[in-house]
């Protein structure tokens, strides 16, 4: 079953970041890697995909209730003083009703917390974590947000190889549990664990990994960043 | 010195002063965490000018109650700026920097121009510095003061967990739906109400301060949002009486009297962050 599709999607802010129009379909229990040198559009994309930024034309359909977003880190969060409940509570934001926070909210950031192995970092403040525990934070932060769909920015920026190749396995575990994930990366390594490749840039490519190390975009970009 | 005490606290205007002064110092406080947090502790700065230049404006126009001048084009200012610096129409800084100086350049000017009364630089320096203007309000003043306090403290209650999730992850937010562009202008009218309050309390040049230290005291201390939320509200509470009771026993200007006290708390706090 399709859980998020695009057609003729043109992202971009005044001007198009892609050469051509977007269509592809990401079916339920897929792994996606979306591949691009800087520049090439893949946060642009990642908005548009978001609903944060409208599509110069086209358009995105969502089969599910809300996407799990893993962010790149802000400067604001390097001195903000939150406990990583709070941080990981704060993904039940659109559950929310009336003023507090609800039991099953509680609950469902706890479950998150669990799973993720973060019960003892829990009361601790988010800003003095490492960044692989500050990544996990916010990955529980996502689960809270949505059950189906992840989309993952960057997730092994400025992480060494040790706690990169964790995450990945992390990310890898929930995707065997069923989870859809979208992740934008540049890191090569993150190809192993993916089942389809959309790529950005002069050329571009969208469908199944192996299609994608045989054809002749993949091989020169792979080749290129070897 | 409690005998003093007693004796000026049966004057009503003397509780009056007291009341609102710790309302007001409580919304500052309730506001300041996110305001330091999202990098606008300027905005509240450049604001307090605006609310100069609007003062200026309706002592020339000769109006009494000046608030419903000075509120709404505080809030017009407040809403502006926060839009203008997300466009990045101008950069955030330089636009509170153009706004303010000159609202205050105006602002001077109009008084000179227009003068209210034969004491144009006790006005200005009312206006800028707070003076004894909390222990002349008036008794609607007071009431109004009031209702807006309490608002503000309802609102932000209301509110808490999307204040939270609104400035500690704004596209995160976003991606989850919630409306953020509401929530910050939502901020944006609330600082503006809150200033339009406090320039009662330590006039337009010090009431950074009222903002800014509380949230900055706390978070030396402590490391959740709703910790530093909390003792920013106690920190405002307990230093703001202090600086209020010292100046009216020992007859300093309210506004900076209560800052220095503000100072003091703070530097009590750096000292502690360093020991624990």
């Amino acid at each position: 079953m399709n859980i998020l599709s695009t057609t003729d999607l043109l992202p971009g802010y005044h001007q198009a970041v892609l050469p051509e129009a977007l269509s592809f379909t990401v079916q339920e229990k897929e792994y996606w890697c979306i591949l691009g040198e800087n520049g090439a559009g893949k946060s642009t994309l990642l908005k548009t995909l978001l609903g944060l930024q409208r599509p110069l034309s086209g358009k995105v359909t969502l089969n599910t209730k809300g996407i799990g977003y893993l962010p790149q880190q802000t400067p604001i969060q390097m001195d903000f003083p939150a406990s990583v409940k709070e941080v990981v509570l704060s993904g039940c934001q659109a559950r929310q009703k009336g003023f507090a926070y609800r039991k099953e909210e509680k609950d469902r950031a706890d479950a998150a917390i669990q799973k993720l192995g973060l019960n003892d970092l829990q009361k601790r403040c988010f800003r003095e974590l490492s960044g692989g525990q500050q990544q996990r934070v916010l990955l529980a932060r996502a689960l809270c947000a949505a059950d189906r769909l992840l989309l993952v920015d960057e997730p092994v920026a400025g992480l060494d190889p040790k706690v990169s190749e964790e995450l990945y396995e992390l990310l890898n575990s929930l995707h065997q549990e069923g989870m859809t994930i979208l992740m934008v990366t540049h890191d090569l390594n993150a190809l192993k664990y993916c089942d389809h490749v959309l790529q950005l840039g002069q050329e571009i490519f969208a469908g199944k990994k192996e299609d994608y190390l045989h054809s002749t975009a993949g091989q020169r970009y792979t080749e290129a960043h070897v | 010195m409690i005998s003093q005490l007693q004796t000026y606290l049966s004057y009503p205007f003397v509780r009056y002063a007291l009341i609102t002064g710790i309302l007001i110092a409580l919304c500052s406080s309730l506001l300041g965490v996110t305001l330091v947090l999202k990098r606008f502790s300027f905005i509240g700065d450049g604001l307090s000018h605006v609310a100069f230049g609007a003062i200026a404006i309706a002592s020339a126009l000769d109006i009494r109650s000046n608030m419903y001048i000075v509120l709404p084009i505080t809030i017009l200012a407040a809403v502006l700026l926060l839009r203008g610096s997300k466009q990045k129409l101008l950069k955030g800084d330089a636009a509170i920097a153009v706004i303010s100086v000159s609202a205050l350049a105006l602002g001077y000017l109009i008084l000179n121009i227009w003068p209210s009364s034969s004491n144009i630089t006790g006005d200005v320096c009312t206006t800028l510095f707070g003076s004894t203007s909390i222990l002349t309000l008036s008794k609607s003043e007071v009431g109004l003061s009031i209702v807006l306090s309490l608002a503000v403290v309802l609102l932000y209650v209301f509110c808490y967990h999307k204040i939270f999730a609104v400035t500690f992850d704004e596209d995160f937010a976003k991606a989850c739906g919630t409306n953020t562009e509401a929530y910050d202008t939502l901020i944006a009218v609330v600082i503006a109400v809150i200033i339009v309050l406090a320039m009662k309390l330590v006039g337009s040049l010090l009431i950074s301060a009222l903002i800014i230290f509380p949230a900055l005291s706390a978070m030396r201390l402590f490391k959740s949002f709703k910790a530093v939320t909390v003792f920013s509200v106690i920190f405002a509470l307990v230093f703001t009486t202090l600086g209020l009771l010292a100046a009216i026993l020992i007859g300093t200007p309210v506004g900076s009297t209560i800052v220095a006290a503000d100072i003091l708390g703070f530097l009590l706090c750096v000292l502690g962050g360093k020991i624990l």
